[in-house]
C-alpha cells in the first residue's frame, strides 16, 4: 500500500479548494467565474484521486483498507480512517457526483456564489468524511457536520418557503443527533473505545444493544428517510437548488443506509434481529403508502421525492433481511438510487430553469420541442421504475430476493411497489412530456444546452452499463458483504434456525 | 450464429436510434429491416438444425450478476421450443418491417418507429432463448418497454399515451407475480437456472412456503405465481384490459406484437416452465380454467365490436385462451402448435385490416365500410385466407392447431376439462360469427361510406377515441378527408401486399406441413425432444380415439357461425338491428367489454388516488407534521419569536446552534478522554 495518506487527501482536498475561494476577493463577474473553475477542478481532481481506490484496493478481503491512524482527542480517541467494499462505492459515488453539481449551478445559482460553492465543498469533505471514518466520534462529526452547510444551502439558495424546509429538515435531523450522540457516550463508557473495528467485535449486552439500536435507529432513520419521520424530505427537496436537491437524494440519504449497515446490523445483532418485523413494516409501509401519495403529487419534486423514500424503502428491507442478496442488493440500490435520483433531479432543473416552475400542470408536449431531453428523462424514468438492463432493477430485485427470504409476506407487500412505481413514473413522463404543445409559455423552450449533455451524459451511461453490467459494483462490495451477514449470523447463533425456518 | 440471430436486431435498432438523425430515414429503414430478414433466415435454418437435426445447445456469453449462489447468466438456450419461437418471432418481424415501410411511409418520425420494432425484436428474442428465469424477466420486461413505446408511438393522441400506460401497468400487475414465483423458485431450488429447476423439481413435491401464517403447497404457489405473469403478457381474463386499448398504436404494431409475439410470450412461458406445471395439478386447472373463461369471453365481445383492428383485439385474446387451455391439459406441443400457427394467420389479418385502413384513409369503422371487394381484390383475398385460417376451415393451419386443441381437451382427464371443451367449441362458433361479420361487413354489401350529403365520416358517438388525431402527420398526402367514393379506395403498395402473401402461404400451409411435429405422438417426441414436458397418458395418442361427434364439433361449430353470419350481413340485414334492440341490456353489456374498464376505473384507479391524497393531506399533512414538526415549531415560536426577532435570520442562528453543540461534544470527549 502506497505511503501516503490518499483517504485523508480524498477528504480534505475539497476544503483546500473551499478556502482558495475564500480567499477570493471581489464580487463581480469574473470572480464568480474563477470561484466556479476552482470549484469543478477541485473536483474533478478529488474524483480523479479516488479513483486511485479503485484500483489499489482489493475487492477479495472483507478488512479495512487504506487505514490510517492519527491521535487526535487524547489515547482513546484517535483520527481513524479506512474503507472496505461497502463504503468505496459511496466515496466514488459522492466524488463522481460533485463535478456534476458544480456544473449544473453553473448558471442557476447567480446570488453569493462564493459562498455556495464553499458550502458545497465543505459538504463534500463531510460527505466523504463521513464513508471513510472508522472512528465514532469522527463519524458523529462528519456525519452531522454535514448538516450545516445542507442547511445552509436550503436556507440561503432555496425556493419561496426556504426558512419552513431548512427549519424541519433541521428539527428532525437534529433530534436524530442527540440521541446519536448519547448513544455514543455510553458505547465509549461501556467499551472504552470509540474504534468502529473494536466496537464491532465488543459484543454489547443484548439489553443494553436495544437501547443502543434505537438511538441510532432515530439517527439513520431520519436521514433515510423511513416512514413516519420522512416530511421533511418533500419540503426541503422542493425548496433546495438543484444541485442541493441531487446531494441531498444521492448522497446524503444514503448515510442513514450506511449506517444501518456499518453501526446497527454489526454491533446490535440481536437487538437488530428483534426490531426486524419493526424496520420490515415501517419498509413496507414506505414502499405502498409513499408511493400512493407519490401519485397524486402535483409538484415534479415533491413526486421525486416520496418516490425516494419508497425506494429507500426497499434498501431498508434488504438491510434487515439479513442475506448476502439483500444486503448487495441494497448497497447497489443505494448506488443506483443515488445515480438515477440525481438525475431526476438535474432533469427538473433543467426545465425549472427555463420555465422557473415545477408544477406538472404547467408542463405538457416537451418532447415536441425537447427531443433530446425526453429521451434522457425517458431513460431515467425507466430506471426509477426498475425496468431491468438499469441499474434500477438490480437493486430492488435484489433486495426484494432477500426479503422473501427473511419473511415471504413482507416480499408480497414490498413487490406492490414494482406496480405503484410505473403508475407514478409514467403518469409523470406523460403529463410532461408527451401530448400536444400548446401552453404558450412552452412555445420557445429551447432544447439540452451543451453543460446540461456533459451533466446528463454520464449519467445515462452508467445508469445503462450497470443494468447490463452491474458486476463492477457487486464485486466490490461482495467480500464485506459476506463477512457482514455471516458475523451477524454467527452472532446470533441462529445460522442453522434460519435456513431451517425456510 | 444463434447470437447473430439474438443481436443483429439490436444492433439495428442502435442504428437506427443513435444515428438515424444523421442517415436519414430511409437508410434506418432498410438497415434495420435487412438485418432483421438476415436473422430470420437463421432462425430458420437454426429451426431445421434444432428441430429436426437433433442439435440442443446452450450459448454463454458472460455473467449479469452473481450474489452468493443467485447467479444470473447472459446465455442462450438453444432446443426445440426456442427454435420453434425464433423463427416465429424473426419471421413475423421482418415483414413487419418490411410492411411498415410502405405503411408509415408519411411518418416524419420512422427512425425512431423502426427503431422501436427492432428493439422489441431483440427483446422478445431475449426472452424466447432466456436460459434462466431471470434473463426471461429481463425480455419479458424489455418486450413490455418496447409494447409501451409502440402503443404510444403516436404521443400526440391523449388515447395512445393511455393505453401505453396501460398496457405497461397491467403488464406490471402480472410480472408482480412473476417476480415473486422467481424469489419463491430460488429459494426453494437455489438457483434459477432453468436445467437446475428442472432437475430438482420432482424433489419439491409435497413441500410448502410459508405465507401470512399458512402454508402453501411450494410448486403450486410457485406456478401459480409465475402463471400471474402470463396472464398478464397474454391478457387473459382479469389482466386482459390493455389489449384492446394497444390498438391505438400503428397497425404494424398490433400485428408483431399483440398478435402475433409478445401476447403468446405467456404460452412460451408455460410451455418453457412445463416440468413444473407438470408437477402442479392444482395450478393446471387454474390454467385450464383462465384460458377457457378467456376464449369464451373475448369471443362474445368480439360479436359486436365495430372496429376493425377492436374485433381482431378480441380475437388474439380469444385464441390465446385456446392455446393456455392446451397447457393446462398438457399438451404443450398442441399449444405450441397454434401459437405457430396463430402468428401466420393472425399477423396477416392484422396487416390486411392495416391495408384496409390505409385505403380508407384511417377509418378503422367497419360500419362506414362495405362493398370494399371491387376496390381491394388482393386485400379481400388474403383477408379470407385469414379468416378460413382463423375459423379452422378445413386443412388451413387453424383447422390442424384448433381442433387439436379442441380434441385434448376432451381427452384430458382433468377436472376441467369439460369446461375447457365446451367453451372452446362455443367460442369456435363465435370466432366464425365474429370473423365473417368483420369480411361481410367490410368487403360486401353496399359500400356504406359513400357519400349522401355529408362530408364528413368522423366523430361517432360510442367510439368517439376512435377517431384518429394521428391523421394530421399520418398520410398527409391523401388529404385529410374520409373517402366517400368507391373509386377512390386503392390497394396499397407493393411494400404492403408481398407479407400478405407470404403470411398468406403460412396460414394456408403451416398447420399441414408441420402436424406430424407438433400432435403426433411419436412426431412430438423426436422434434420436441426435452424442451417440454411430454403430454402425459399417452394424451396425443387417445386424441385418435374420440368420437366422431367431438372430432367434428369446432368444424360444425364453424359452419354455424358462418351461416349466422350470412343470414345476419347477408341475407336478412336487419336482423343486428332487431337483436341489439330486442336484447338491449346483453348487447350494452358485451359493447362495453363486460364493463370491465369501468370496474377497474373506479375499483383500482380512482380509489388509488383517492387514498393517496387521503394520505397525503391527512397522513402526512395534518397527523405526521401537525404533531411532529409544524407542532413543535408552533411551540418554540410561540416561546422565542420575541427572542429570535432580534437576530437578523434564523438560519445562521441554528447553524450556530449545531456547531456550539459539535464543539461541546468534543469537549466532553476531550475531557471524558483525559480522565480515563
Amino acid at each position: 500500500m502506497s505511503g501516503w495518506p490518499i483517504l485523508s487527501v480524498i477528504t480534505f482536498l475539497p476544503l483546500v479548494g473551499a478556502l482558495f475561494i475564500f480567499a477570493l476577493r471581489g464580487d463581480d463577474e469574473r470572480t464568480f467565474s474563477n470561484a466556479r473553475w476552482v470549484a469543478l477542478w477541485t473536483t474533478v481532481v478529488t474524483f480523479a484521486i479516488s479513483l486511485i481506490l479503485l484500483v489499489e484496493f482489493d475487492p477479495g478481503s472483507p478488512e479495512f483498507q487504506f487505514v490510517e491512524t492519527r491521535a487526535w482527542l487524547g489515547p482513546n480517541i484517535q483520527y481513524r480512517m479506512g474503507i472496505d467494499g461497502i463504503a468505496l462505492p459511496f466515496v466514488i459515488l459522492t466524488t463522481f457526483l460533485m463535478p456534476i453539481c458544480i456544473i449544473a449551478s453553473w448558471t442557476s445559482i447567480s446570488q453569493r456564489v462564493k459562498e455556495y460553492l464553499v458550502a458545497f465543498l465543505v459538504l463534500e469533505t463531510l460527505m466523504i468524511g463521513t464513508f471513510c471514518a472508522l472512528d465514532l466520534v469522527l463519524f458523529y462529526v462528519f456525519f452531522e457536520g454535514g448538516l450545516i452547510p445542507m442547511f445552509l444551502i436550503i436556507g440561503v439558495w432555496g425556493g419561496k418557503r426556504r426558512i419552513y424546509a431548512a427549519f424541519k429538515f433541521f428539527l428532525y435531523t437534529f433530534l436524530g443527533a442527540v440521541l446519536m450522540l448519547l448513544a455514543i457516550m455510553a458505547m465509549y463508557w461501556q467499551a472504552g473505545t470509540t474504534d468502529i473495528r473494536a466496537l464491532q467485535a465488543y459484543g454489547f449486552p443484548p439489553g443494553m444493544q436495544t437501547w443502543l439500536w434505537l438511538a441510532f435507529f432515530a439517527s439513520f432513520a431520519v436521514k433515510l428517510p423511513m416512514w413516519p419521520v420522512h416530511t421533511w424530505l418533500p419540503d426541503a427537496h422542493v425548496e433546495a437548488p438543484t444541485a442541493g436537491s441531487v446531494v441531498l437524494a444521492a448522497i446524503l440519504l444514503k448515510m442513514g443506509g450506511y449506517g444501518f449497515i456499518r453501526f446497527s446490523i454489526p454491533m446490535f445483532p440481536d437487538a437488530s434481529e428483534f426490531f426486524t418485523p419493526l424496520v420490515f413494516t415501517l419498509s413496507v409501509i414506505a414502499i405502498v403508502y409513499t408511493s400512493l401519495v407519490a401519485l397524486v403529487q402535483e409538484d415534479m419534486k415533491k413526486l421525486i421525492a416520496y418516490s425516494s423514500v419508497a425506494h429507500m424503502g426497499f434498501v431498508t428491507l434488504g438491510i434487515f433481511s439479513a442475506t448476502e442478496q439483500g444486503m448487495q442488493g441494497a448497497v447497489f440500490q443505494m448506488v443506483s438510487h443515488g445515480l438515477v435520483s440525481g438525475a431526476l433531479f438535474l432533469c427538473v432543473g433543467v426545465i425549472y430553469d427555463r420555465m422557473h416552475t415545477r408544477d406538472i400542470a404547467a408542463y405538457g408536449g416537451l418532447v415536441n420541442r425537447m427531443p433530446l431531453y425526453a429521451a434522457a428523462f425517458m431513460v431515467f424514468t425507466l430506471a426509477n421504475v426498475g425496468l431491468p438492463g438499469t441499474s434500477g432493477f438490480v437493486g430492488e430485485f435484489l433486495t426484494l430476493v432477500g426479503a422473501f427470504r427473511a419473511n415471504t409476506l413482507v416480499a408480497f407487500a414490498a413487490a406492490l411497489g414494482l406496480i405503484l412505481s410505473a403508475c407514478y413514473a409514467l403518469w409523470l413522463y406523460r403529463r410532461v412530456i408527451f401530448g400536444v404543445l400548446d401552453k404558450p409559455s412552452l412555445a420557445t423552450i429551447a432544447d439540452l444546452n451543451g453543460r446540461e449533455v456533459a451533466s446528463l451524459a454520464p449519467l445515462i451511461v452508467l445508469t445503462i452499463l450497470f443494468g447490463f453490467w452491474p458486476m463492477p459494483v457487486l464485486d466490490t462490495s461482495a467480500a464485506a458483504v459476506k463477512g457482514l451477514v455471516e458475523g451477524y449470523l454467527q452472532a446470533l447463533g441462529a445460522t442453522a434456525t434460519l435456513v431451517a425456518g425456510f | 450464429m444463434y447470437q447473430a440471430i439474438v443481436l443483429l436486431p439490436l444492433l439495428g435498432c442502435l442504428i437506427a436510434g443513435l444515428f438515424g438523425r444523421f442517415i436519414g430515414a430511409r437508410n434506418s429503414e432498410v438497415i434495420t429491416t435487412a438485418l432483421v430478414f438476415v436473422s430470420a433466415a437463421l432462425s430458420w435454418v437454426a429451426f431445421f438444425n434444432v428441430g429436426y437435426g437433433g442439435e440442443t445447445t446452450r450459448v454463454m456469453l458472460f455473467t449479469w450478476f452473481e450474489v452468493g449462489t443467485f447467479k444470473v447468466d447472459w446465455a442462450l438456450r438453444i432446443d426445440t421450443l426456442t427454435a420453434v419461437m425464433l423463427v416465429v418471432v424473426n419471421t413475423v418481424s421482418a415483414l413487419v418491417h418490411l410492411y411498415s415501410i410502405g405503411y408509415m411511409a408519411d411518418d416524419p418520425h420512422r427512425q425512431r418507429f423502426f427503431s422501436y420494432l427492432s428493439l422489441f425484436t431483440f427483446a422478445m428474442l431475449a426472452l424466447v432463448t432466456a436460459d434462466n428465469l431471470v434473463q426471461m424477466y429481463f425480455g419479458w420486461e424489455g418486450v413490455g418497454l418496447a409494447s409501451y413505446l409502440l402503443i404510444g408511438f403516436w404521443y400526440l393522441k391523449p388515447s395512445a399515451n393511455a393505453a401505453a400506460i396501460k398496457a405497461f401497468v397491467v403488464n406490471r400487475v402480472g410480472d408482480f407475480g412473476f417476480a415473486l414465483g422467481i424469489f419463491a423458485t430460488y429459494w426453494m431450488v437455489g438457483s434459477i437456472d432453468f436445467d437446475t429447476i428442472f432437475a430438482q423439481a420432482p424433489s419439491l413435491q409435497g413441500k410448502v412456503i410459508p405465507l401470512g401464517g399458512t402454508w402453501f403447497d411450494a410448486l403450486t404457489l410457485i406456478c401459480l405465481l409465475l402463471f400471474m405473469g402470463a396472464m398478464g403478457k397474454s391478457a387473459q381474463f382479469l389482466l386482459h384490459t390493455w389489449l384492446p386499448d394497444a390498438m391505438e398504436g400503428p397497425t404494424p404494431v398490433s400485428a408483431l406484437i399483440h398478435a402475433a409475439t409478445m401476447v403468446t410470450a405467456g404460452v412460451f412461458m408455460v410451455a418453457r416452465l412445463s416440468p413444473l406445471f407438470e408437477l402442479a395439478p392444482t395450478a393446471q386447472e387454474v390454467v385450464i380454467l383462465v384460458g377457457a373463461t378467456t376464449a369464451f369471453f373475448a369471443a362474445t365481445v368480439g360479436l359486436v365490436q365495430n372496429d376493425i383492428k377492436r374485433v381482431i383485439a378480441y380475437s388474439t385474446c380469444s385464441q390465446l385462451g385456446y392455446m393456455f387451455v392446451a397447457m393446462g391439459v398438457g399438451a404443450y406441443s398442441v399449444g405450441m402448435f397454434h401459437l405457430f400457427t396463430h402468428a401466420f394467420f393472425k399477423a396477416l389479418l392484422f396487416l390486411g385490416s392495416g391495408a384496409v385502413i390505409i385505403a380508407m384513409h384511417h377509418e378503422q369503422d367497419i360500419r362506414k365500410m362495405g362493398g370494399l371487394w371491387k376496390a381491394l381484390p388482393f386485400t379481400y383475398a388474403m383477408m379470407v385466407i385469414g379468416t378460413l385460417a382463423l375459423t379452422g376451415f378445413p386443412f388451413t393451419a387453424g383447422f390442424y392447431s384448433k381442433d387439436a386443441i379442441v380434441e385434448s381437451a376432451f381427452a384430458s382427464h382433468a377436472a376441467l376439462s369439460g369446461y375447457g371443451f365446451w367453451m372452446l367449441v362455443i367460442a369456435a362458433a363465435l370466432t366464425s360469427f365474429y370473423s365473417w361479420r368483420l369480411i361481410l361487413l367490410t368487403f360486401h354489401g353496399k359500400p356504406r361510406f359513400v357519400a349522401e350529403g355529408h362530408g364528413h365520416a368522423h366523430g361517432h358517438d360510442a367510439h368517439a377515441h376512435d377517431t384518429h388525431a394521428h391523421d394530421d402527420h399520418a398520410h398527409g398526402n391523401h388529404g385529410h378527408h374520409a373517402i366517400t367514393r368507391l373509386e377512390d379506395v386503392h390497394e396499397a403498395p407493393k411494400t404492403m401486399l408481398l407479407p400478405l402473401l407470404v403470411l398468406a402461404v403460412g396460414a394456408l400451409g403451416a398447420g399441414f406441413a408441420f402436424k406430424t411435429a407438433f400432435v403426433d405422438a411419436h412426431g412430438v417426441g423426436e422434434f420436441f425432444r426435452q424442451s417440454i414436458s411430454l403430454a402425459k397418458d399417452g394424451l396425443l395418442e387417445e386424441m385418435h380415439h374420440l368420437p366422431p361427434l367431438v372430432v367434428f364439433a369446432p368444424t360444425i361449430a364453424m359452419a354455424a357461425g358462418f351461416a349466422v353470419a350470412v343470414l345476419f350481413y347477408i341475407v336478412s340485414p336487419h336482423l343486428p338491428a332487431l337483436f341489439a334492440q330486442r336484447l338491449r341490456p346483453l348487447y350494452l353489456f358485451l359493447l362495453n367489454k363486460w364493463y370491465f374498464d369501468e370496474l377497474y376505473e373506479v375499483v383500482f384507479v380512482n380509489s388509488a388516488k383517492r387514498l393517496g391524497r387521503l394520505l397525503w393531506k391527512q397522513g402526512d399533512g395534518a397527523v405526521i407534521d401537525g404533531l411532529g414538526p409544524d407542532g413543535v415549531a408552533a411551540r418554540v415560536m410561540d416561546t422565542t419569536n420575541r427572542v429570535v426577532r432580534l437576530q437578523t435570520g434564523y438560519l445562521y442562528h441554528y447553524a450556530f446552534a449545531m456547531l456550539i453543540g459539535v464543539a461541546a461534544l468534543v469537549t466532553w470527549f476531550m475531557f471524558a478522554g483525559g480522565v480515563r
